[in-house]
């Protein structure tokens, strides 16, 4: 069996026949080493993904007359069907795109802008910057959530005054949440991009200046490209972040009756399954918004890839 | 420096200061106006403006807290650093010498491991919680502490940073050198491969701390017993009486900063470790 490292290109061909030759022994110890992360996503991730796509098949039926209690039926796809006809199901999805439509283009757009403001040669106090935007990321997002309804409920927070609208009512929770998220995650990213701008060889950036590019030109037809992988990464977890949505409406529920039970797909997970104790139909609801945020990063993925060609 | 769009140089200066201005005092203020709020009894918590100070009564509000529910609190930040603390040290243990196994051992399964972690990294937390708590309930352990303390030991995010550093810090040749000496492949791991990949470690150590801290969907689904809660589940528990009972408001407020400072501190310390461990599994 040969089995060539990718990792090592150098292939070290001395060192791997020698690490294989304790036939017996030295095959099989690195398992010591990955055996328990193998058994803790064994156990946490792949069995209950499972154990998740077996009850989703199933619902729960009286039977007869109802005197032997409820049993489960298996219903094939019926819960699947259930759940993509159920119109609060839809409105779900719909406000979960609406959010990702602004949140994603202003959390990354403003950590790129911020980072290649930090990375530009005229800042100074660059760590104070980096470290006040960074913070919020520290925050639990309960937290987050109960210090921006404060700001935003009548009488308390300042902001319910200050704005126009109202962001508590039912046009206004959607910026409202949008703008809890990227405090959040604004500093995070920009921390992520700075650090990759970091990395750009410093000769390319002084070729660029000696060929007369400006600071602006440069970061645009420079820096952006170059660390277009990072982007890339940093959208799709942003990407499978905004999908799941439900801490920040969660916490709004208790200020404002304008997010209803079955806000965000995640939200309705919750109700159906702590609420109305649907389990089959939890399980199928769950299971879509896994499916929606793998085929949504494999399509990221694939741009990105195109893209780079 | 020349400007060729005719910009000076003091006004882009001027500019890209004041934006970083603007995104810093964005970041801040909630954070300010949590610690003013905090000090503020319930009278002032609504008369008084938002970042002005009333009466200092931080002490009164944590004297409040702790005494509340016959000391409740004190059980969730047990808790909290009980799942977070714990869970970090072994999570990030966990994570190194599987990213360190992968990176730098040859064994059956390798690839196949690498693509399920991978994979894992992708897998929405919020809709593998539901899974979980139904996986629990079948096992009878919902309600309980493990179950979930080990779900958050997961990290599949950290085995890939880990395999980073690992690959990035730990050269072939001493690990051959020490399999010279006789030294079995945990023995190497534990006094070779380890203590080179330290900044690594800590960085994953310190966001997995972050990951569970913050954590709060997981304990909602499996947790009843407001013994068990974390400080985050406990802080949403009272949050959701607020509009009834305005008296909860200063507890929840004062909860929320005792729950908030020791990530700051954490962050502003452990600057230098964190920014560098960012940067090597950035790259790769």
């Amino acid at each position: 069996m040969t089995v060539v490292t990718e990792d090592s290109p150098r292939a070290n061909g001395r060192a791997e026949r020698k690490r294989r030759r304790p036939a017996g022994r030295g095959r099989l110890t690195p398992w010591l080493l990955a055996g328990p992360f193998a058994l803790l996503l064994l156990g946490t991730v792949l069995v209950p993904i499972g154990y998740a796509l077996y009850l989703s098949l199933f619902t729960e039926r009286l039977s007869g007359l109802g005197f032997d209690g409820p049993h489960d039926v298996f219903v094939w796809l019926g819960n699947y069907a259930d759940v993509l006809g159920d119109t609060a199901f839809r409105d779900s999805v719909g406000n979960v795109a609406r959010y990702a439509l602004l949140h994603i283009p202003l959390m990354l757009g403003g950590a790129l802008l911020l980072a290649l403001l930090l990375d530009s040669a005229t800042v100074q106090l660059r760590q104070l910057w980096s470290l006040s935007v960074f913070l919020p990321y520290a925050v639990p997002g309960v937290i987050a959530g109960l210090i921006w309804a404060y700001l935003f409920s009548p009488g308390v927070g300042p902001l319910n005054d200050a704005l126009p609208w109202d962001p508590l009512g039912s046009d206004g929770v959607l910026p409202s949440i949008v703008t809890m998220a990227t405090w959040q995650w604004l500093g995070y990213n920009m921390i992520i991009f700075y650090t990759a701008l970091r990395t750009v060889p410093r000769d390319v950036l002084e070729a660029a200046t000696v060929d007369g590019a400006g600071p602006l030109r440069t970061a645009l037809a420079v820096k952006v490209p170059m660390i277009r992988p990072t982007v890339f990464v940093a959208l799709v977890f942003t990407v499978i972040g905004s999908l799941q949505l439900f801490t920040e409406p969660l916490v709004l529920r208790s200020f404002t009756s304008s997010v209803t039970s079955t806000w965000t797909p995640s939200l309705y997970v919750y109700e159906a399954a702590f609420v109305r104790n649907d389990h089959g139909r939890a399980a199928a609801a769950s299971l879509l918004l896994a499916l929606a945020c793998a085929l949504l990063s494999a399509l990221v993925m694939r741009l990105s890839t195109r893209r780079s060609r | 420096m020349n400007s060729p769009r005719g910009t000076s140089r003091w006004t882009s200066r001027g500019a890209v200061h004041a934006l970083l201005l603007v995104a810093a005092l964005y970041s801040v203020l909630p954070l300010v106006w949590l610690l003013t709020s905090a000090t503020k009894n319930v009278g002032d918590f609504s008369t008084t403006g938002a970042f002005e100070l009333a009466d200092w009564n931080l002490l009164g509000n944590l004297r409040d807290l702790f005494a509340e529910e016959d000391g409740v609190f004190l059980h969730w930040v047990r808790n909290s650093l009980l799942y977070a603390g714990l869970g970090a040290v072994l999570g990030a243990l966990i994570c190194s010498a599987c990213g360190y196994a992968i990176a730098k051992l040859d064994f059956p399964g390798r690839r196949a491991l690498f693509a399920v972690t991978l994979a894992g990294v992708l897998v929405p937390t919020t809709a593998l919680a539901l899974p979980l708590y139904l996986l629990a309930s079948e096992l009878r352990v919902v309600d309980t502490f493990w179950a979930v303390f080990i779900p958050l030991l997961t990290n599949p995010f950290g085995v890939y940073l880990a395999r980073a550093y690992a690959e990035a810090a730990v050269p072939d040749e001493v690990l051959e050198a020490s399999r010279m000496d006789g030294a079995g492949e945990l023995r190497t791991f534990l006094t070779i491969a380890l203590p080179m990949m330290r900044p690594g470690v800590v960085t994953v150590l310190l966001f997995q701390f972050v990951g569970i801290w913050n954590n709060f969907f997981l304990p909602l689904v499996m947790l009843t017993d407001p013994k068990l809660f974390p400080m985050t589940l406990g802080l949403f528990q009272w949050s959701s009486r607020v509009s009834q009972f305005p008296q909860y408001n200063p507890l929840v407020i004062t909860g929320s900063l005792l729950a908030v400072v020791p990530l700051v501190i954490a962050f502003v310390v452990l600057q230098r470790q964190w920014r560098s461990g960012l940067a090597t599994g950035s790259v790769k």
